[in-house]
């Protein structure tokens, strides 16, 4: 294929890519625009297929990676997804990084020098951003992966002096890439690299389990980024246009979690919170009460209810309940009750992950509501049922200013007519605070496992 | 004014135009397709598979172009992980009754 022809097919894979996303603004057009996706990148593969050599080897590789992925894809667990999407941010910054080497061991064939010259000035600096990217892509995903799937501690890593290193290794790295710039050899090249992937670990080591859902999306961000930045190199617009894609994406999700709990994005980046040492509940020294009922109590009242908003959070995923909260809420339906769910974006472990856990549940997605859109509705809501959510239906997030949450969007629970929560026991949420609304009148508290709660309110509305 | 404009010029007004389709047709995702989302986005990083390939294309066999077919397979692990696992959460999102 000619050079023009090979542009115009990246431009139409471009186009394929960015309808991909459109089609996501509606699960109606969502799969539609995932087909778009593929086609795209089919185009955009054979394609390049047509102006490379070793077919054969490319197509071996090919086969043996999407061999795996397909297997992985069908495999994965959805409450596992997570650690998955942070292995394949991984994948991206270490291929990025190894095409930048390839690049760099051959500059000739890419168009980037002439025989016998140097690299071109303004390549060796985007070289230089696009290997730093993507080593630091590469160890900050394994970090974050191996905190998502318990490998390693969620608990926040630091130590004295921590910023002024890290701070130190940036200079440091930035200088190797300067002496790069200035004489274009391995040497400088590879410390550099070395560096970025140090930098990469020592970044992610201190953010604690709790704000992974930002750090997952900063990475998704990185990664595209990544190949942004190898687009440059290569003088490739459809990788310039899929990576920016891809960039932005991550960045507009790690700003609606950060907003979700009210932090700010420097403050998640440098780190510490979410392993306990941040806030401890305040003890006022009084005892309060609250009212706990059975499972029992909780069937009747929400089976003599006309309206139940089901508040759902990561405990119940962690308890497997969600296909038999789909089934007692389709119990209450046959009723004529009005079943909804509300969702806060936190709810999970990365963006959306509870509608995706709600939806393997076959929980009718027109039934799952955004916080914006039924915050309103809670006070003409007979009865919520909390389960497994606690940090993000705390009052004090509204009321309180002197709580370490205050400030951060919840979901007005407290403002049904009754309020049930289930939970394990009075512990603590992942935040460390007590919550006010356990303690109101119209509250009533049902303890047990979250699955089991549910099936023993299931038996219970079947008499 | 004279000349011919430099690549980096070009490659960066396509960068910068890209950012803002970018942004603007993400804010339009609906928040209950986040997850999927990033999933799909994780396939489109792949098409880092295709400097990969120019990376292992060259004639002769070296150091780099074996970089390239490792780099080709990991890209390739996104692809289809990306585009497949995004196709079964779509499809477990349907509506009532059906």
């Amino acid at each position: 294929m000619s050079a023009n022809s090979v542009a115009l097919a990246y431009l139409g894979a471009a186009i394929l890519f960015i309808l991909a996303l459109k089609g996501l603004s509606s699960p109606v057009s969502a799969r539609r625009g995932n087909l778009f996706g593929m086609v795209g990148m089919t185009i955009a593969v054979v394609t390049t297929l047509t102006v490379t050599h070793n077919v054969f080897f490319i197509l071996i590789a090919i086969a043996i990676g999407g061999g795996i992925g397909a297997l992985v894809a069908r495999r994965i667990q959805m409450t596992a997804m997570p650690e998955l999407v942070a292995a394949m941010h991984s994948l991206v910054g270490l291929a990025a990084v190894l095409i930048a080497m390839s690049a760099f061991n051959n500059p000739v064939a890419y168009g980037i020098a002439l025989p016998g010259e140097m690299l071109h000035a303004a390549n060796r600096i985007e070289l230089f951003i696009g290997t730093f990217v993507g080593a630091i892509t590469f160890t900050g995903s394994i970090i974050a992966f191996g905190k998502l799937s318990g490998k390693l501690s969620g608990k926040p890593l630091r130590f004295a002096g921590q910023h002024w290193l890290n701070l130190g290794l940036g200079i440091a790295m930035v200088g190797f890439g300067i002496a790069f710039f200035l004489d274009p050899s391995w040497t400088p090249f590879l410390i550099m690299t070395a560096i970025a992937l140090l930098l990469g670990v020592l970044l992610i080591v201190p953010i604690g389990g709790a704000d992974m859902p930002v750090v997952v999306s900063m990475l998704n961000s990185y990664s595209g980024w990544a190949a942004a930045g190898i687009g440059f190199t290569l003088n490739n617009n459809m990788l310039i246009i899929a990576g920016s894609l891809v960039g932005s994406s991550g960045a507009i999700l790690s700003y609606i979690m950060c907003k979700a709990m009210n932090r700010a994005f420097l403050n998640v980046i440098l780190g510490g919170f979410g392993g306990g040492e941040g806030a401890v509940a305040e003890d006022n020294g009084v005892q309060k009460t609250y009212r706990s009922g059975s499972a029992d109590d909780a069937a009747f009242l929400m089976g003599n209810a006309d309206s139940v908003i089901i508040v759902p959070g990561y405990g119940l995923a962690v308890a497997r309940a969600q296909h038999a909260i789909n089934e007692m809420s389709k119990m209450l339906s046959e009723k004529g009750i009005k079943v909804r769910y509300a969702i806060h974006p936190v709810a999970g472990r990365m963006p959306g992950h509870m509608n995706v856990l709600l939806a393997e549940a076959e929980v009718p997605y027109d039934q799952v509501v955004e916080m914006d859109e039924i915050n309103n509705d809670f006070a003409d809501t007979d009865v919520v049922l909390v389960i497994g959510a606690n940090d993000v239906v705390n009052p004090a997030a509204k009321t309180d200013p002197n709580s370490p949450i205050f400030g951060m969007p919840i979901l007005e629970a407290h403002k049904a007519r009754t309020v049930m929560v289930v939970k394990r026991s009075m512990a603590a949420g992942y935040a460390g605070l007590d919550n006010d609304l356990f303690y109101m009148d119209k509250t009533m508290m049902v303890f047990g496992d979250a699955k089991k709660v549910v099936e023993d309110v299931i038996k219970a509305l079947q008499h | 004014m004279s000349g011919v404009v430099d690549p980096f010029v070009l490659n960066l007004t396509v960068f910068v135009l890209a950012i803002f389709v970018g942004y603007h047709v993400v804010w339009n995702v609906t928040p209950a397709l986040h997850t999927p989302l990033m999933a799909v986005t994780n396939a489109i990083s792949g098409i880092i598979i295709v400097g990969a390939m120019l990376a292992a294309g060259p004639q002769e066999l070296d150091a780099g172009t074996v970089l390239g077919l490792v780099a080709v397979a990991l890209a390739a692990v996104n692809v289809f992980g990306g585009f497949l696992v995004t196709q079964r959460m779509l499809d477990m999102f349907k509506k009532k009754g059906k």
